[in-house]
């Protein structure tokens, strides 16, 4: 029997009676994170990482038991022992370790290697099994360094406000806008976020994460002028109305996917941004190298190529069917209200 | 090579055509006329013909990479581009170039031909060491000959006027004909004056806007003039210098493939140009487009088709006479003076003219418009009296009103991936009509629908695969859509035994059921019309 399995209701520990990220309701949830296809509402109780707290409150709301561990620390639960470790992905993710009997897994919930002043980085875990995400698990996703990326959305912001045109880049709520907005350079205009991102700035200040100084948009007022502004903004906000009332705006998609010209050109956003917070294919490799791990289970994204690879790189690797998402360009519906 | 690459980008990311003007602009004022001439070479779409293989250079673009086949496979297939995939694919530069774009392409591209194998295969190795990533991309479409970006020739036109302070018609006439891509060309291109030399050079082509809805918008019928809407290749002839040029209007020249022209022009006075319609034509009328095509299709043109196919020049205009340009005279000058050219020809029977059709109200024409079908026209051509020879596409002086074309529901069978930007969606589609119980393909076609719903039919095609082939997949036979199209015809190498020309979508008929769509003999009955 596997140290861990999937139910119908999400990745199953019976040794440890706990479920990690599930999809059902259930009686103990281990959450590596907040993106809403990991943590969902409706299981008795949650375990997850100390500064994952504030994002699942402020998603999940209160009303249920939350318990938290610090990065590192041993916990035992049932006939095993959990502990969480940095994924390097948002603010609090994790990396779920799960030891039984010298056997020890690594969830890795999604992860990312690149640098992220919202977060700690990506720590490495040796173990015998490794639970991989694979959203960008081919070769042709290789990203940049993330300053380059900045610096070409600053130059693109400094030309629009130059053209006196109000600049907005749309990037998920929870964690990719909090990272875009250290990479702004606030010399070169006023930096407004819509609402739900708002919010969740909120959060990551309450946290220690030092973001620069943001204005909530409100509702915008008519006549406002926003030449020359940055406006950040979670996807669903594209084509809605609240977006018409920016005056003239050119539109900037940060996503993974904007990688490749086809995807950036059916966003009809007039500039794509390469920057996301899933690992690249080299950063998938080097993570998977580095656990020591025999055995690769691969969960959402290009599973099939990447199970290939490994199995002829000599590893035993399989696909493990969840309800993961990986990155998209156009969910998180909610997030929006 | 970076700045073609940066204006290659600029022009991709946007879809405001003031900006691509400026991006261009911006690119001609920056670069030395030897880059600029290359630019607009493949900015309007001038190739150069595929230097390498694709298969070869796939080949070694997995060598560079170090991956296995099946992942460059795997790659191309999200990616939908080969150019793009392999830019994407290989190992980060080592090196940066600043070389030009005519070093590109003249020092390392275009000797490419004469290589062996293993010198392309090195020259190609350090190319892509040197670029980064959307200059690999731009290279690898040039040196597969499928260079293509998001600008008409007008654009480039309009850019290149902006940058010399002369007018888009100087411009455009200076663009056509034949020329080389070589700094003098573009020296000339922007002069203040120029001996415009090459004595084959057409005139721009004046195109009309289509007419939606009624004419009568369009004010006194006395102030215009009909034309039947013809169907052949519009072309121009040309006689300069005791030589005669046959210019399509995709701006080649086709003198050769028309012995009857070239014969035509020489009896035409020294300093001829003429506008009209290449006709296949017989006993005073025209063939139908199909007996055309017949001929297009031949290497060697030998008496046999000569003769079953003859061609006439069914003339709408005159360009140039004597030397001069009069496309200023007021059109009824012009065509009173192509008249009596025509008329004094006659006898040769290569020229018709495009005759004017009398009418006395809009309700007339429209009466008169019935009768396009049974004379293989399209409709009407309407020019406003007193009017210019424009140049391009321009509102005002020139309607296409043309007759409605036919239509046809059928049903969705087959879906594949389309290309470049639609890559990854299923967007082309094959329709079928019913013949005696059963779905027989009928037509392909790739255009007409919204984004919304192309995004729709994508994810039930999707849904609703029965088989894969390749990238073909056969859906359940379950859409109904309303498929328009120009011509039709016999055709016994289609398995419907019909043929149709320029078929698109009209709409999504979500109200219609398959067993609603239309039969091959309802379409039969089309071509008796
Ligand atoms: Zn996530
Ligand atoms: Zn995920």
């Amino acid at each position: 029997m596997p140290l861990l399995r999937v139910d119908q209701n999400g990745l199953w520990c019976e040794a440890g009676g706990f479920h990690i990220d599930p999809w059902g309701s259930v009686p103990k949830a281990l959450i590596t994170h907040g993106h809403s296809d990991h943590a969902r509402i409706g299981s008795s109780s949650y375990l997850c990482a100390a500064p994952s707290e504030r994002i699942l409150r402020l998603r999940l709301g209160s009303e249920f038991q939350l318990q938290t561990i610090t990065y590192g620390d041993r916990l035992t639960v049932g006939d095993v022992i959990v502990s969480f470790h940095p994924a390097g992905h948002v603010l609090g993710s994790a990396q779920i370790r799960v030891e039984h009997r010298g056997e020890v897994w690594v969830v890795s919930g999604d992860y990312k290697l690149a640098a992220d002043p919202t977060c700690a980085p990506f720590e490495p875990v040796r173990c015998n099994t490794f639970v991989t995400e694979s959203t960008f698990g081919l070769p042709i996703y290789r990203w940049h360094a993330p300053e380059t990326v900045f610096t070409s959305i600053n130059d693109w912001w400094r030309a629009n406000r130059d053209h006196g045109r109000c600049s907005m880049i749309f990037g998920y709520p929870l964690g990719k806008s909090q990272r875009a907005l250290t990479g702004l350079d606030p010399e070169i205009g006023p930096i407004y976020c819509h609402g739900a991102i708002e919010r969740m700035n909120q959060v990551y200040r309450e946290s220690g994460v030092s973001l620069p100084a943001t204005t909530a948009t409100g509702e915008p007022k008519r006549g406002q002028n926003w030449a020359g502004a940055m406006v950040v903004a979670p996807p669903s906000a594209q084509g809605s109305t609240w977006m018409r009332r920016f005056g003239e705006v050119s539109t900037g998609m940060l996503s993974g996917w904007m990688r490749i010209r086809g995807t950036r050109r059916r966003q009809s956003m007039d500039r794509g941004f390469v920057l996301s917070d899933h690992a690249d294919w080299p950063g998938l490799l080097q993570a998977i190298g580095a656990t020591g791990a025999d055995c690769v289970l691969v969960t959402h994204g290009y599973r099939a190529p990447l199970v290939r690879w490994l199995s002829e790189q000599g590893k035993d690797a399989r696909a493990l069917e969840t309800r993961f998402e990986g990155e998209a360009l156009e969910n998180e519906a909610e997030a929006a209200e | 090579m970076k700045a073609f690459a940066d204006l290659y980008t600029a022009l991709d990311e946007t879809t405001k055509t003031n900006a691509k003007v400026e991006a261009l602009a911006n690119y001609f004022r920056a670069v030395p006329p030897e880059d600029a001439v290359w630019a607009i070479h493949f900015l309007i779409g001038r190739r150069i013909k595929r230097l390498i293989e694709t298969r070869k250079l796939v080949a070694w673009a997995i060598e560079e990479a170090g991956i296995p086949e099946w992942i460059f496979g795997e790659c191309y297939s999200a990616v939908g581009d080969l150019a793009e995939a392999i830019a994407l694919l290989l190992p980060a530069p080592i090196a940066t170039t600043d070389k030009s774009l005519r070093y590109w392409v003249e020092e390392r591209l275009l000797p490419l031909r004469q290589w062996s194998d293993e010198q392309q295969r090195e020259s190609i190795g350090f190319a892509w060491l040197e670029m980064d990533e959307r200059q690999r991309f731009v290279w690898n479409k040039l040196i597969t000959g499928e260079f293509r970006v998001g600008v008409s020739q007008s654009l480039v036109v309009r850019a290149l006027a902006e940058v010399s302070g002369l007018s888009t018609e100087v411009i455009s006439h200076r663009m056509m004909g034949d020329w080389i891509p070589a700094p003098t060309f573009y020296n000339q291109l922007i002069a203040k004056d120029t001996e415009d030399t090459d004595v084959s050079r057409p005139y721009p082509f004046f195109l009309a806007y289509p007419l939606e809805g009624d004419p009568a918008g369009l004010g006194d019928p006395s102030e215009w003039i009909a034309e039947w809407k013809w169907d052949g290749i519009r072309s121009q002839v040309i006689r300069r210098k005791w030589e005669t040029f046959v210019w399509s209007r995709g701006e080649d020249l086709v003198t050769e493939r028309f012995p009857e022209l070239e014969a035509l022009g020489a009896l035409l006075p020294e300093g001829t140009a003429i506008d009209g319609e290449i006709m296949p034509w017989q006993g005073g009328g025209p063939l139908p487009f199909a007996q055309m095509q017949r001929r297009i299709g031949r290497k060697v043109l030998g008496p046999k088709i000569l003769a079953e196919v003859p061609v006439v020049l069914l003339a709408y205009d005159l360009l140039e006479w004597q030397g001069e340009d009069v496309r200023e005279w007021p059109l009824e000058r012009r065509r009173a003076q192509l008249d009596a050219l025509v008329t004094s020809l006659a006898s040769t029977g290569r020229m018709v003219l495009s005759a004017s059709v009398p009418f006395g109200s809009w309700e007339d024409l429209a009466e008169l418009r019935h009768q396009s079908r049974e004379r293989r026209v399209e409709g009407f051509m309407l020019k406003r009296v007193g009017s210019p020879y424009r140049v391009g596409r321009k509102r005002g002086d020139w309607w296409k009103w043309k007759i409605q074309p036919y239509s046809v529901d059928c049903v969705l069978i087959y879906a594949q991936p389309g290309h470049g930007r639609r890559a990854s969606l299923m967007t082309d589609y094959t329709f079928a009509v019913w013949d005696d119980g059963e779905l027989v393909p009928f037509a392909k076609a790739y255009s007409g629908l919204t984004n919304e719903e192309i995004a729709k039919v994508d994810a039930w095609v999707r849904r609703n695969t029965v088989e894969k082939f390749g990238p073909v997949r056969r859906v359940k036979p379950e859409l109904v859509f309303e498929l328009a199209f120009e011509g039709i015809q016999n055709s016994p190498r289609h398995r419907s035994g019909i043929a149709v020309r320029f078929p698109r979508i009209a709409r999504w008929r979500e109200d219609k059921k398959p067993e609603d769509a239309d039969t091959i003999g309802t379409i039969r009955n089309l071509l008796t019309i």
